[in-house]
């Protein structure tokens, strides 16, 4: 069954199962492999992305879901890398193996759109979804802090 | 930046041994876009460069690739080993580039880079005698091409910031290159010791940061090749256990399905290498798993089928009451006889156990591999790049010298991709060879902890005297478990008791098991140090002054404990409902002492507030990297200790995914303060596992000061916290 779909401003027109979910979409059929597969139920937000700006986890939702919507990804955020929550997370050097990472970054971005100044605890919360294997926590915590600084220069 | 921008919860500090205290700032060098590429195993520099020697090129502006035969799954070596090198080179910084040098040539050339194994925290503690003798070695022979063209002995020749100089000879190492390349030395150099160093032991930023912000670094998973086809696999789910059928016709319809195929139980290494399974391959990942799910399959669950949990812990009772191999470190009296007769002093007995537990590494198992006629390409994430090589190898029958391996990041490897990612790069090269096309096979997360190769469980009975000053005066253990490394941390722990008897036994077990960051003390950091705790209770001494005493006269030991005591306020008359707890230990020749600082509410809801690790290794080469790893196996081993442990019925593991094998999350990290207390001597220690076993031992202990409840079982989050 064919659909299209708009990934960061690009319309792609795909032939899949409409229970096929958006990330697999992405990554095996549009071939965009930022976003990553960690668990497949939507307890890890390694597989997070923008839908109309929203976080959403693209391992649970289907593409048929996606239809209506605008779909950013890690690829699509900014040009150059230059999204201040990719600034704050390289000057900070947060990721160490990095797979979880391109969930992390949307999902902080999703936070600073609602929160541009957010406590520790409303990051905690935005994040707990989000698995780190290697235990980035804490410099994720301060890259999100200092995004909010580099956003509201 | 300052310090405090950056750290906001965590804070980085560096201790001289005189008691100096020096701050350590953050600088973050300008940005380094270009220095690692996005797919790494391609050269980042579109120039041709010269090889100086197997390690490195240098091209015509100066630029030098460094060939990392080390993986990079987070610990830093993509960075760490260009460091060692350019440190010798003494080339600038901004000039560096990393690429991971080639499996193949390694190979070929009869092991060209040592040895290309990642594990063991080996990468700069063991290593770094060959990796600079590799940089001292270019540098001397572009400082020999220098000197034969300006007609000067070399030892007239300055090699420093990529320039070559002698009195007012000029010469970039870009012009010098090709002739340094011809250049044999008689005597290759010395490499420098730390008092020489200019790059080594400064915060340098990690190279593949800029390729982990934006999608781009290239993992194992996703490898995407022409004519690609995609495979799921599922095996017996009882390890052992075999399949008996499979009814593709009910599944052969299904949009993209192009086969199912059986999977044989491998016979290398013992057969588990490749558990008996079967593979349906698709043109998507996911219509060939919704095609598996949906294909009825028969399995023998094999001889291991009744055996769970609760089967292995009454095993491992019986055991812990039957004779077990006396180990080396046994030394003074009859301790049996001594526990038989006290003459009045205090016994203390403890019985300690750890579970199973998985790796779960954010990037599920998975392979891709290509067989043709004439070779064969691996894409895997191994923290063994020519083993998977070898792997491969032996499973196409392809000359080991026609196979390549494509080093890509790895997305977390924890001493789980081992010996070259073995089951599944079996099962990828089985099924390419099958096809004639290039296979993709990746797990789902349910198979990937189902049959990961696990961290074996861990027991231990303990059993001490405590003589009339309060310290044990003879002192018993047996460990239980299905690797020798259930004695880890045990049988050596530095503590001087007279009279100590330790003893091992084996206990059988289906699953097969595999290394697991900071193997065996990971375990028993929180099995030694919680009975530690026990004993020091039991004899009325503060248990942080205990351990401070016990180890007197053991420099290396003293130097963390006497940081922790400074720094750390550590305390046992905090009201009720708050505790600090400590532990010490030994891995990896690090010596790390952890303080935790908790708070229990009454109804039993464990906060943990604070983690501080010292670290001795001796030596550090990335202060910023080292705290970044001792962050993290902090992390590691007290989500591990926390929230997790594998649950095993009928023979096979029932909590295979992150909702039922829960693990540390953002809102559950403590703060972590570092500080090193570093003794400079002869020996390297490790950096990426050693902050792992103390740390759930403190937060143990600092429960018992919180609650009067000594844990000693893991997870904690199995017990009853509460308090009146």
């Amino acid at each position: 069954m064919a659909f299209s779909i708009n990934v960061n401003g690009t319309n792609h027109t795909v032939d899949v199962e409409p229970e096929t979910p958006l990330l697999w979409v992405l990554r095996d059929t549009i071939g965009l492999t930022g976003t990553k597969y960690g668990c497949g139920i939507a307890r890890c937000g390694a597989c997070t992305v923008h839908i109309d700006g929203q976080a959403v986890k693209s391992c649970n939702t289907k593409v048929s879901a996606a239809v209506n919507g605008k779909v950013t990804t890690i690829e699509g955020l900014s040009a150059n890398s230059t999204h201040p929550v990719q600034v704050a997370w390289t000057e900070i050097g947060v990721p160490q193996c990095g797979y979880c990472q391109s969930g992390q970054i949307m999902a902080a971005t999703a936070l600073l759109a609602k929160r541009p100044r957010p406590t520790d605890a409303e990051i905690d919360d935005a994040m707990v979804d989000n698995l780190c294997r290697c235990g980035t926590y804490l410099r994720i915590r301060a890259a999100i802090h200092r995004a909010s600084d580099l956003a509201a220069r | 930046m300052t310090h405090l921008e950056v750290s906001r919860r965590t804070f980085v500090v560096t201790t001289a041994m005189a008691g100096g205290g020096m701050m350590l700032g953050f600088h973050m060098p300008a940005s380094a876009a270009t220095l690692v590429n996005k797919q790494p195993w391609l050269n980042p520099t579109d120039k041709e460069g010269v090889e100086v020697n197997a390690w490195l090129t240098i091209d015509p502006e100066g630029i030098v690739t460094i060939r990392v035969p080390h993986t990079e799954q987070g610990q830093g070596a993509l960075t760490s080993v260009p460091m060692m090198i350019a440190e010798e080179l003494h080339v600038d910084w901004k000039a560096v580039r990393a690429v991971f040098a080639d499996a193949n040539r390694h190979i070929r050339n009869n092991n060209e880079y040592v040895n290309m194994s990642t594990s063991g925290s080996n990468v700069v503690r063991s290593r770094h005698p060959h990796l600079m003798a590799a940089g001292a070695s270019a540098r001397e022979r572009l400082k020999q091409a220098a000197a034969t063209a300006w007609n000067v002995q070399r030892s007239d020749v300055t090699a420093k910031d990529s320039v070559l100089t002698s009195g007012t000879r000029r010469g970039t190492y870009a012009e010098f290159a090709t002739a340094a390349a011809a250049v044999k030395l008689d005597v290759e150099p010395k490499i420098k010791t730390p008092d020489q160093w200019w790059l080594l032991g400064t915060s340098v930023q990690r190279l593949d940061i800029p390729h982990k912000v934006n999608g781009a670094a290239a993992y194992s998973i996703d490898t995407r090749l022409p004519g690609m086809v995609y495979a799921n696999v599922v095996c017996c789910p009882v390890p052992w256990g075999k399949l008996k059928s499979f009814n593709f016709d009910a599944i052969k319809g299904r949009p993209g399905v192009i086969g199912a195929y059986e999977m044989k139980m491998g016979t290398g290494r013992g057969g588990a290498d490749m558990q008996s399974g079967v593979a349906v391959v698709a043109d998507s990942w996911f219509r060939a798993k919704t095609a598996l799910d949906l294909m009825p399959i028969e399995w023998d669950m094999g001889p291991s089928a009744a055996t769970s949990t609760a089967t292995l812990a009454a095993d491992a009772t019986r055991l812990l009451g039957l004779p077990g191999e006396a180990l080396g470190t046994s030394t003074g009296g009859d301790v049996f006889a001594m526990i038989a007769n006290p003459a009045g002093a205090k016994v203390v007995k403890a019985e300690y156990h750890r579970p199973y537990e998985t790796h779960f590494r954010m990037e599920p198992i998975n392979a891709t591999v290509s067989v043709t006629a004439d070779r064969v390409d691996v894409w895997t994430p191994s923290q063994d790049q020519s083993a998977a090589l070898q792997l491969a190898a032996s499973q196409s029958g392809m000359d080991p010298k026609n196979v390549y391996t494509h080093t890509t990041f790895i997305g977390g490897a924890f001493g789980g991709g081992g010996g070259g990612n073995t089951g599944v790069t079996r099962q990828a090269t089985e099924l390419s060879k099958l096809l004639g096309k290039p296979v993709k096979v990746v797990w789902t997360r349910e198979e990937d902890v189902r049959h990961d190769k696990q961290r074996s469980p861990h027991t231990t009975a303990f059993t001490a005297v405590i003589g009339a000053n309060g310290y044990p005066t003879a002192f018993f253990s047996r460990s239980v478990g299905p690797e020798t490394r259930s004695s880890s941390g045990i049988d050596n722990m530095p503590y001087k008791v007279a009279n100590r008897r330790h003893e091992r036994s084996l206990q059988a077990s289906h699953i097969p098991t595999a290394t697991h960051r900071a193997p065996g003390t990971n375990q028993n950091g929180m099995i030694m140090e919680g009975f530690v705790d026990e004993m020091a209770q039991a004899g009325g001494i503060n248990p942080l002054d205990w351990r401070l005493k016990m180890t007197e006269g053991m420099e290396d030991w003293q130097a963390v404990l006497k940081v922790l005591k400074e720094k750390s306020g550590f305390r046992t008359d905090l009201p009720r409902g708050e505790g600090m707890g400590v532990a010490v230990m030994e891995d990896h020749a690090s010596y790390c002492a952890a303080c935790a600082t908790v708070t229990v509410s009454r109804r039993g809801q464990l906060t943990v507030e604070k983690v501080m690790v010292v670290i001795n290794s001796q030596h550090v080469i990335n202060p910023l990297n080292c705290a970044e790893q001792l962050e993290g196996a902090a992390c590691w081993e007290l989500g591990t200790a926390w929230f997790a442990g594998l649950q095993l019925e009928k023979g096979q593991f029932t909590n295979t995914n992150i909702d039922t094998y829960q693990l540390m999350r953002i809102n559950q990290m403590p703060s972590v303060e570092v500080h090193f207390a570093l003794t400079k001597g002869g020996t390297w220690g490790g950096m990426g596992e050693p902050a792992g076993p103390p740390t759930p031992a403190a937060v143990a202990n600092a429960i018992f000061y919180a609650t009067g409840k000594r844990i000693r079982s893991t997870p904690f989050r199995s017990h009853d916290l509460s308090w009146a």
